[in-house]
């Protein structure tokens, strides 16, 4: 199979799928956890050929741009779907018995919504990742975001929508933000193709606003402080499979188009006080959303608030990248911490609904004795920890000693004190939960059950974000086939 | 792969392989765990010996792999390597055998067990690492497999006690990562290099790297127990009895120390040490622990907080031989690793016995011990007399060249500072061997103890062994397979011209 075909498949077979669950719901689960397992082979062999054959173009429809669309796959995005797939097939594996068999009443009748949104979502972001010009990502960026905003209402009653209505908001006038950039950007230049905007953009009031715009809209769906106000409720009201999607994945589509904008189509309009001011919001973050972690009384909103810390990280990537010299290390130090999060923070998610399923409720200071029950969740929430804290050899840490390094190579030093008060802190929350593990009690009272496959998939992702590290050539191998880094075009 | 390399490896994973599969057993698995225990420990014990046989035949062992630009996890097994190697996996078999015989009884097994291999594989990997990211991983790897040790019995008091070791060990390691990445961006990775491996960026950088001695220092201090980075280490004392011994004598007080050996022989290399000023002030810092933990210790009622600052100061004893300048302390310093580790292991066995058997917990309960539990108590007197430097115990010696090398070094106020310390050393280990051997046993001893044996026989093989390793050591110190033997080679090395 060539590379283009490679790409388009890895975005119309989740379409079809998603059309085919919403239509069989029976057979929906197994044709989730199939497409899913397809997508895992197919970002497999993306990434094992896209050394030999360099960056991957093709013209929808044979249209060539600036009149057509293109796809692109260069290593960035192969990174992505690498993580969408692999994230994505493991959750899929959890929801398979999450979300039970056949609709018997009528919340399960919502519920069979999971798997067509879920397919929609795998789409939209595999297409996110693979556009090539602007307008296609907006596009891209209003499916995965409607996807999203849907599978939060799922659970249905008031605060789950009252969460989905905000959430939908929020990303309405982010992508609307978007759009404004975009029209400036067609009117000024006359193409919407990224790479072609990345020869013609120079630095003038409309470009500069153009600039301002995107990253303002896509810093709101990102999450980023301080308008990260609407991920905790969303993410921790959400059925577990569904808080592990939007937190692994769907916040990174803005953070992957972010990236594009800044080192690619505006390398030579961003500044260094913009960078630092990214990067000061991201440190911001980081302290915000540790500090209402450690104070969560509720599993599910820590774990939450701790996402509104972590992406603090990938934004620190923005002032360290800025140097010519070190912002290889930089943007490979993000993406290392990309997806160790990704797979850390979907365990965590995971084991947390587990908990949650057993025993009822996820009041922290009740769940003490909660590793008899669920031990091997246990286990996951606390591996996925060690990776979220930094601590070496796990990716957390090899993600943030490439920043680190990115740093002092700098003399940044004031980015090397927040990533080093932030891993504090991150111990702080996460020794809290492990603590219960150990308190002796009797044990909590049993409510529900949950099935292998759901332990074992929360236990799989840890070990991920636990083992990734030690394969990080991988990813370096990747990205320097890349757009951003002077790759071919 | 090559076979050095799979015997380094197989080092890391008997343990670790062993350890993972020992948290899914059930927990009545007791003979299942108790195999799987003794194969790890045998394993590992027979790998370590075919490397000691190996690197005595001047074979090299190497193992890296690239985990991305600048970052390598490298093993290796130079001489300093060996030695720290062997001594942990001596004295983890040990400790095996003595936590099985200590602990099978109690609830959560596996976890416990688990945990304990886990800690060993951070141990041996720590002693393997060749170059200083390796060894800040297993660092914080050790951090996070002893925590679930030393909270093991689950209690507020223990709960406690795990919460300052972490908060003290986590900013130990953050400091020690700073470090390592800062010294990494002044000299790129640093591998450990006999004779130092930053003496290319020496003339460039002289007041950064000062400052960076003084941050690893502070990281390493506090596994090291340097005051005053050492109040974890009495309150760690909840823990059971082999938890001591293995947080005491092989693991964590042993990370610290071997820290500070690599730190000035093969990161900075004593020399370049010398000539940056950094070796007098890291000398003050010892000799101040060495005094203060023995002044601590006497104010002890509790047996294992008394052990606990006899640590403290001990350790600085290792800490004391790295920071004089010339051969004779640095051997003393390096011998004085083994020495400690087998001395304090043995007094931790005692307590432990102490305790299981007769409920003693406080020097003050200590009346006629001697003549309940004769064996323990033996193997307990002659690691008190080695640590009070009795010849020809194993501490002696090092003491021995602790002094003659101070001496060598211009430095006779350390030797002052040995003799305060002996003398310490004796005040707090006498009243207790007073009180077992010479006072009348109190009554309630006499329900105990009907069997042939005082004890069961893995909670008295241990100390027995490790006992007269502390005879033979000293006894032995001039042959070549002793520990003495291997520090002249190691520091023949370092000072190499």
């Amino acid at each position: 199979m060539s590379q283009n075909s490679l790409m388009a498949w890895t975005i119309v077979i989740p379409l079809l799928a998603a059309t085919g669950a919403f239509t069989f719901p029976r057979v929906a689960r197994r044709l989730g956890l199939a497409t899913m397992f397809l997508l895992v082979v197919l970002a497999g062999l993306l990434a094992i050929t896209l050394p030999a054959s360099g960056i991957g173009l093709q013209p929808v429809g044979g249209w060539e741009a600036p009149l057509g669309i293109r796809l692109r796959a260069d290593g960035l995005a192969v990174l992505l779907l690498l993580a969408v797939a692999g994230v994505g097939f493991l959750v899929s594996l959890h929801a398979h018995d999450y979300f039970g068999p056949a609709p018997a009443d009528k919340d399960g009748e919502r519920e069979s919504f999971f798997w067509p949104l879920w397919l929609l979502l795998a789409g939209a972001l595999n297409a996110l990742f693979l556009s090539a010009d602007i307008f296609n990502l907006y596009v891209t960026l209003e499916l995965t975001g409607l996807a999203a905003v849907a599978l939060v209402a799922l659970t249905g009653g008031h605060t789950a929508m009252t969460a989905a209505l905000r959430y939908l908001f929020v990303s309405l006038a982010g992508s609307l933000l978007y759009l404004m950039g975009v029209a400036l950007l067609y009117g000024g230049y006359a193409t919407m193709d990224l790479s072609l905007l990345a020869t013609r953009v120079t630095a003038e009031p409309a470009a500069g606003l153009a600039f301002a715009l995107m990253s303002v809209g896509l810093l709101m769906k990102s999450a980023l402080f301080p308008m990260h106000f609407w991920l905790p409720t969303a993410h921790a009201g959400a059925p577990a499979p569904v808080s592990a999607l939007l937190s692994a994945l769907v916040v990174k589509g803005g953070f992957y188009i972010l990236l594009r904008l800044w080192f690619e189509v505006f390398d030579n309009l961003q500044t260094p006080p913009a960078a630092q001011g990214i990067g000061i919001l991201g440190a911001a973050a980081i302290f915000w959303g540790s500090f209402h972690a450690l104070t969560q009384n509720r599993l599910k909103l820590l774990v939450a608030y701790s996402t509104v810390a972590q992406l603090g990280y990938l934004f620190l990537v923005f002032p360290l990248a800025t140097d010519p010299a070190s912002s290889e290390t930089a943007r490979l130090g993000g993406m290392v911490y990309l997806g160790s999060h990704a797979a850390a923070k979907a365990a965590m998610f995971l084991a947390a609904g587990n908990i949650l399923r057993t025993v009822g409720h996820d009041r922290i200071r009740e769940l003490a004795g909660i590793q008899q029950i669920v031990p091997v969740s246990m286990f996951a929430l606390g591996l996925a920890g060690l990776s979220l804290v930094g601590l070496p050899p796990t990716t957390g840490f090899v993600g943030k000693w490439l920043l680190l390094g990115a740093g002092f190579e700098q003399g940044q030093w004031w980015w090397i004190a927040v990533i080093l008060a932030g891993s504090f802190l991150s111990a702080g929350y996460m020794i809290r939960l492990v603590m219960l593990a150990f308190t002796r009690t009797p044990q909590p009272k049993v409510t529900g059950t949950v099935s292998r496959k759901m332990e074992w998939s929360a236990f799989a992702l840890a070990v991920l974000s636990f083992g990734m590290g030690f394969v990080a050539t991988v990813p370096a191998r990747l990205l320097e086939v890349s757009a951003w880094t002077g790759g071919a075009l | 792969m090559n076979p050095e390399a799979t015997v380094l490896l197989g080092i890391l994973f008997s343990s670790l392989i062993t350890g993972s599969v020992i948290f899914f057993l059930r927990e009545e698995s007791h003979r299942l765990r108790t195999w799987l225990n003794l194969l790890g420990a045998g394993m590992k014990l027979i790998l370590v010996l075919a490397l000691l046989w190996g690197v005595r035949h001047g074979e090299t062992y190497e193992w890296s792999l690239s985990m991305g630009p600048g970052m390598e996890f490298a093993l290796g097994a130079d001489a300093n390597a060996v030695m720290f190697v062997t001594l942990s996996t001596v004295l983890w078999f040990f400790t095996t055998l003595y936590a099985v015989g200590y602990l099978e009884t109690s609830p959560h097994r596996s976890r416990f067990f688990g945990f304990f291999s886990l800690c060993v594989s951070a141990t041996t990997g720590l002693a393997l690492s060749a170059n200083l990211l390796t060894f800040l991983a297993f660092y914080e790897l050790l951090t996070i497999s002893t925590f679930p040790l030393v909270v093991h019995r689950g209690t507020s008091k223990s709960l406690q006690a795990g919460r300052i070791y972490l908060a003290y060990t986590f900013s130990g390691g953050a400091i020690l990562l700073l470090g390592v990445a800062w010294l990494q961006s002044l000299a790129g990775p640093v591998r450990f290099t006999q004779g130092g491996a930053i003496a290319h960026v020496i003339a460039e950088h002289p007041t950064q790297l000062k400052v960076l001695f003084f941050i690893f220092l502070a990281g390493l201090g506090v596994k090291c127990a340097i005051v005053p980075l050492h109040g974890w280490l009495p309150r760690a004392m909840v823990a059971p009895a082999p938890v001591s011994a293995l947080l005491h004598a092989v693991a964590v007080v042993k990370a610290g120390a071997f820290g500070i050996v690599r730190l000035v022989y093969d990161v900075y290399g004593v020399e370049t040490a010398r000539e940056l000023g950094v070796l007098a002030p890291l000398s003050w810092i010892a000799a101040f622990t060495i005094i203060y933990g023995s002044v601590c210790a006497l104010f002890q009622d509790e047996l294992k907080k008394r052990l606990a600052y006899s640590t403290v100061s001990q350790v600085s004893y290792i800490v004391l031989g790295a920071a004089i300048f010339g051969p004779l302390a640095t051997i003393g310093g390096i011998v004085h690793l083994v020495h400690q580790g087998i001395m304090k292991i043995t007094l931790f066995f005692g307590a432990g016995n102490y305790a299981e058997r007769l409920g003693i917990h406080r020097v003050s309960e200590m009346n006629g011990a001697g003549r309940k539990m004769p064996w323990t108590t033996a193997a307990f007197t002659v690691a008190a007399l080695g640590m009070i430097g009795l010849p020809p115990l194993a501490g002696s010696i090092s003491k021995t060249y602790l002094k003659q090398g101070a001496v060598d070094a211009g430095e006779p106020w350390v030797v002052a500072v040995l003799h305060v310390s002996s003398l310490l050393n004796a005040a707090y280990f006498f009243p207790i061997l007073y009180r077992a051997w010479f006072r009348p046993a109190p009554p309630r001893f006499d329900e105990h103890h009907r069997e042939t044996l005082e004890t069961h026989w893995m909670l008295l093989v241990p100390p027995m062994f490790t006992a007269s390793f502390v005879i033979l050591a000293g006894c032995l110190a001039d042959t070549s397979f002793s520990p003495l033997a291997w520090s002249h080679i190691i520091t023949a090395r370092e000072y190499a011209p």
